[in-house]
């Protein structure tokens, strides 16, 4: 269902302003959406002042100081540090991104960091994605095939090796899927891009012959067709990835079927 | 699994989306796209109004019908009525044809999408634009 404001035990109320240490230079100040489960108060704004030179280069190098140096209480998830794990994605500057890759020189003015959206809040910066898995779980995201198994590996030709490209690289971060209006309505409902990108490199790949039940079972006016092209899936994917395209290729595969 | 003890379900609000979401040219011409469409169902009952007043005039059941229905539709207000429908209208079609191209699998890339979007707005407001200059250089509608 569209509704355009946040329920009202979600509304975000104005927080604490951290001072940054008196005679620091490069102050930047990040406004961090913060939510307390223990606290039964509605979620809040707080904002930091960071000395940008006190930490590296990337938003994530922010949140790690500001943890480790001024408020212990904030949770976030991170991994890798490197952009191949996903578990920092969240909204920062008003796109969904990984904090690990997005420096904080490219952002102007104040920085808001908010958890990815529409997405029910564990604690401050942490969602729960477990919806998310489990679409992805009911893509069925694994090779079938009706062939024997060949005692050695499934052969594939270069030519249609190329076909994963741009579908196997996800690395289900869920940036794309809560970017998606779409998705923010209907998510109960619609798979979303990420989980349609993978359903499409499993009916893209050759060694994969489940492909007209694949097609089958996304043929329905939620899970596939409430792409309406808005593109926003594309415009953050922080892997360059495109699921937009891919779901417009799993639509033109429907009448052939 | 074990689930951890507690006594009732953690409450957990839903994140913000509108509220802090960075519009993109994309996203703006996809509400857009909608909101013309309804603006067209409304064009359509307009135009299906004038055809009733064609006819009740024509088959002289009701003699007045097509000038009151005229004291409305050719007055200002009604005019801007009009122009908004057929801007409605023309941006609709225009998105419509962008629709057609994504729906051949093309102009996916990002540049690409964006430069679809600026050209199927400008496009129908130049269309808009280009239809009134004919019907105010032609005579049709005078102000």
């Amino acid at each position: 269902m569209v509704e355009l404001a946040l329920p009202k035990r979600s509304q975000i109320k104005n927080g604490k302003r951290y001072k940054a240490p008196s005679g620091s230079k490069n102050v930047r100040v990040y406004k961090i959406y913060r939510f307390d489960p223990d606290s039964g108060e509605n979620p809040r704004w707080d904002k930091y002042e960071v000395d940008a030179k006190a930490h590296g280069p990337m938003v994530l190098d922010a949140l790690i100081y500001i943890k480790n140096n001024v408020d212990s209480t904030l949770s976030f998830r991170r991994s890798c540090r490197e952009g191949i794990c996903g578990s920092c994605a969240m909204n920062i500057g008003g796109r969904n991104t990984l904090a690990c890759t997005k420096g904080h020189e490219e952002y102007n003015g104040e920085i808001t960091i908010s958890p990815l959206p529409h997405m029910p809040v564990v604690k401050d910066l942490v969602p729960d994605l477990s919806g998310f898995y489990a679409q992805y779980a009911s893509i069925e995201p694994y090779l079938q095939s009706t062939t024997p198994d060949p005692d050695k590996e499934r052969l594939q030709s270069p030519a249609n090796r190329d076909k994963l490209d741009g579908l196997y690289e996800c690395i289900l971060c869920a940036c794309c899927s809560t970017s998606c209006p779409s998705y923010w309505w209907n998510q109960d409902k619609y798979l979303g891009p990420a989980a349609l990108l993978q359903a499409y490199r499993w009916i893209a790949d050759s060694r994969d012959d489940h492909t007209k039940k694949r097609l089958e079972s996304l043929e329905d006016p939620f899970k596939l067709y409430r792409c309406h092209t808005i593109m926003n899936c594309a415009q953050v994917c922080p892997k360059g990835l495109n699921p937009a395209k891919a779901i417009a290729e799993i639509k033109k595969m429907m009448p052939a079927k | 699994m074990s689930k951890p003890p507690s006594t009732e379900a953690a409450y957990r609000p839903l994140s913000p989306h509108l509220q802090v979401w960075k519009f993109h040219i994309t996203m703006f011409t996809s509400i857009l796209h909608r909101a013309t469409g309804i603006a067209s169902v409304v064009g359509a009952v307009m135009v299906a109004a004038w055809l009733l007043a064609i006819g009740l005039t024509a088959s002289g059941h009701c003699p007045e019908a097509y000038t009151l229905f005229l004291s409305f539709a050719a007055s200002p207000f009604g005019l801007f009525v009009w122009f908004g429908l057929t801007l409605a209208g023309f941006i609709h079609l225009t998105g419509g044809l962008r629709h057609l191209i994504w729906d051949m699998g093309l102009g996916f890339r990002i540049s690409s999408a964006n430069a679809l979007a600026w050209w199927s707005l400008l496009g129908g407001i130049a269309l808009t634009l280009a239809f009134w200059a004919v019907l105010f250089a032609t005579g049709k509608v005078v102000l």
